[in-house]
């Protein structure tokens, strides 16, 4: 089996995440529970007319997957592999809505057309003229490592060299007063510093896109080696340590071996127990890290840490504003990333300095 | 990648029948399931056909046992019930007993409910419920909860028409690389005003029944259906002395990259995607018996398939048919309808008939197999066509 590394990374976030150069060292800090990414000058990269058409999702992931092919000197991919876990949403909404405010007459097709869960991976093969394999997942807070597994199968069994993948979600203002509604956007604004002592329920939402070229041919410029990744419907707090070792265990490693565990804390009082089963379990002298203060919560947020994970291990440097404890480590070899949402659809991954 | 995947397991509910001998029955006898809608209140009613399940929520709920706060979508209704089917053809009464995973397919998914209470929500506490059943991954977890798939590897696709074709084939691709023992693959998908206001929009709905690769062919039926195969390693077959219905053989997937709904003219998607699973299936064009078509009925996907098939074929096309006809389109569970129905072909040894053919389309000399035709079938292709340039081909065979 052949080596799965991430050759180029590129965020679209609520923080300054555009410029590759950067590492979260203009960090924009939120008092609110609803955080709309920062747009990038989208003209730079999509012609105005086309960009007129496109809803904020699109656009994300059309100038996150360019960010992350030019970065790594790729003009078209084997594959393209997308998650999501809302889909084109602010289309779906438009579409609905009209629907129903006409009484099924004067609809146009193109946010039908859009709303299609595939749009992007669509778009960006269009535009690419890129023939090749195209999947999108839309498995909740899976989405984004769905698309990771099935990359990792296809590089590993050298089925294909070089493969986009990527994670995007936007908000849809309809679905977040909704969300608001039933409570799974928090009621009150919440400082972005003070997001996990928040002790309410529900999360702080948000949008993005994270996009990387993955490659299984090694390059000086390769942020990191993706040694595996896993994902469980469902996990019993009780079950997540074993869980946990048996991943590492497949992989020829122990909890000792990681020297930082990210975990995707959303400030939601009902379910970041889960996380803190292994930061004050198996992993409580091994150094952690968060991020979805930064990010906010949305169903591929978990994109935003694994581009987190990719920069630090190539920078081998932490950022002070995503430090969960105290440990101080003097390198970074195995980075391992925990996530869920509400307690289901779990995920680790792993990756390797490179 | 050596390892051969077996299915020993299949589950359906469409518009010809409640479960696999229902829907082989009506597909052998020629009825058809399209008529006028009933379940939805749309001004659309006497524009369309579809092929419309002819059971109601409540009965579904009631024949699942769901409690009365339950907060299934009929996406998730109709999967659960194809899914429970298959697991029981397979005969698998212990879930736990291998790593057993689960690979569904929607477009729809909780639509049905949201466009329902889209604004009642502001004000109907009781319906809130459907809030949180509105994305894809839902009805997937719905029907892991129900069968009692827990700590496995759960997921979705969403590739609009090609969606659960691309379902099995990453099951497939699973079994082979040797990270499932065993996978429910398979799409599920109900009508919804949405996918009628939007295909009615595109301009593709026939106000008749379909009539795929005829030259006067007027659109689609739309239609909704779920279906679920099990798939399993050579390992647990072995083990387990299990009855294998078929093989998944080969699988391609490629993006036409032509435009974001419609196909290219000359095919190139579809041809890819078949010569790519021929590629793994090792097989070559000629040993090719049967083509389950795509064919929606819809001018252009008709023609480019069509194209592709002589791209493929040359001047030897296999016979060919599609069951649109039958069941209506059922977007994302489409593939994984008509891969249960390539696999009753190959059990029965029987190509089933393209339904409403009269005349042979003027681009090329390409005529369907009108009437059910017994013959020696070993391998059969079917092909899912979608939005976003999605081609996606399965090759299924008797043989490992």
């Amino acid at each position: 089996m052949k080596p799965v590394y991430i050759h180029s990374v590129a965020s679209i976030s609520a923080q300054n995440t555009v410029d590759e150069t950067a590492f979260l060292d203009d960090l924009v800090f939120y008092e609110d529970n609803v955080l709309p990414a920062i747009d990038p000058n989208y003209k730079d990269f999509i012609p105005p007319a086309a960009a007129r058409r496109m809803a904020k999702g699109i656009k994300m992931g059309v100038v996150a997957s360019k960010l992350a092919l030019n970065q790594a000197g790729i003009d078209k991919p084997d594959a393209i592999i997308t998650g999501t876990g809302l889909g084109c949403l602010r289309d779906s909404e438009k579409f609905v809505s009209a629907i129903l405010d006409n009484n099924e007459q004067f609809l146009t097709p193109t946010p039908f057309i859009q709303s299609t869960h595939n749009t992007v991976g669509g778009q960006i093969a269009l535009e690419l003229q890129c023939k090749g394999y195209n999947f999108t997942y839309v498995h909740a807070s899976v989405s984004f490592e769905s698309a990771l597994l099935d990359a990792e199968l296809q590089l590993k069994n050298n089925e294909a060299t070089n493969i986009l993948v990527g994670g995007v979600d936007e908000l849809g203002d309809h679905t977040t007063e909704l969300f608001k509604l039933i409570e799974l956007i928090k009621t009150e604004k919440v400082s972005s510093k003070a997001l996990l002592e928040s002790q309410t329920k529900g999360v702080v939402y948000s949008e993005g896109a994270n996009f990387f070229l993955l490659t299984n041919e090694k390059d000086e410029k390769c942020y990191a080696e993706l040694i595996d990744t896993a994902i469980f419907n469902t996990l019993k707090k009780d079950n997540l340590p074993t869980a946990v070792e048996t991943f590492l265990n497949s992989n020829k490693l122990n909890p000792e071996h990681v020297d930082l565990l990210i975990c995707g804390h959303n400030g939601d009082v009902e379910h970041d127990d889960y996380y803190e089963v292994l930061t004050s379990g198996i992993f409580s002298d091994t150094q952690q890290a968060f991020y979805k203060h930064l990010s906010g919560e949305f169903h591929t947020a978990s994109g935003f840490g694994f581009w987190l994970a990719n920069k630090i291990l190539k920078t081998q440097t932490l950022p002070e504003a995503v430090k969960l404890n105290h440990v101080k480590n003097s390198e970074f070899g195995y980075v391992l990333l925990y996530n869920q949402y509400l307690g289901e659809n779990h995920s680790f991954t792993l990756l390797r300095k490179c | 990648m050596d390892q051969g995947v077996a299915i020993t397991g299949m589950g359906i509910i469409s518009a010809i029948g409640n479960n696999v001998a229902e829907n082989y029955a009506s597909l052998i006898h020629e009825k058809k399931g399209i008529s006028r809608i009933q379940k939805i209140d749309t001004i659309h009613r006497d524009e369309i056909m579809v092929g419309e399940i002819p059971v109601s929520n409540d009965e579904f709920i009631a024949q699942l046992g769901l409690p009365q706060d339950n907060n299934y979508s009929r996406t998730g209704m109709l999967g659960v019930l194809a899914a429970q089917e298959a697991l029981k053809d397979a005969r698998i009464e212990n879930i736990d007993a291998y790593r057993t995973g689960l690979v569904s397919a929607t477009s729809v998914g909780g639509m049905d409910m949201t466009e329902k209470y889209y604004y009642d929500y502001f004000t109907n506490a009781e319906c809130q419920k459907y809030i949180i059943a509105h994305h894809a991954g839902d009805s997937t977890q719905k029907i892991a909860d129900h069968l009692g798939i827990n700590n496995q590897l759960v997921t979705t696709i969403s590739t609009a028409c090609s969606s659960a074709a691309n379902a099995i084939m990453l099951g497939a691709r699973l079994i082979k690389s040797g990270k499932l023992d065993r996978v429910l693959v398979g799409g599920s998908d109900c009508l919804s005003k949405f996918t009628i206001n939007g295909f009615k929009t595109l301009m593709i709905l026939s106000d008749t029944y379909n009539t795929p690769f005829d030259e006067h062919r007027k659109g689609l039926n739309l239609g909704e259906a779920a279906a679920f195969l099990v798939l399993e390693s050579d390992h647990v077959v072995k083990a387990e002395n299990k009855n294998v219905l078929a093989y998944v053989k080969g699988y391609g997937n490629a993006n036409d990259a032509y435009h974001q709904t419609a196909s290219s003219e000359n095919g190139e998607g579809a041809t890819l995607a078949m010569q790519q699973a021929l590629k793994v299936a090792g097989l070559n064009p000629k040993d090719i018996d049967y083509i389950n078509a795509h064919g929606t009925a819809t001018g252009n996907n008709d023609l480019s398939e069509g194209r592709a098939f002589i791209n493929v074929f040359g001047d030897e096309v296999p016979d060919f048919s599609s069951t649109k006809a039958y069941t209506g389109h059922t977007l994302a569970a489409a593939g994984a309808i008509e891969a249960v129905y390539s696999v009753l072909a190959l059990q029965n040894n029987i190509i089933f008939p393209n339904l409403n053919f009269k005349t042979p389309m003027k681009e090329f000399n390409l005529i369907p197999q009108t009437k059910a035709k017994q013959k020696e079938l070993k391998h059969v292709l079917s092909n899912s066509l979608g939005f976003g340039g999605n081609c996606s081909t399965l090759i299924f065979s008797k043989n490992a």
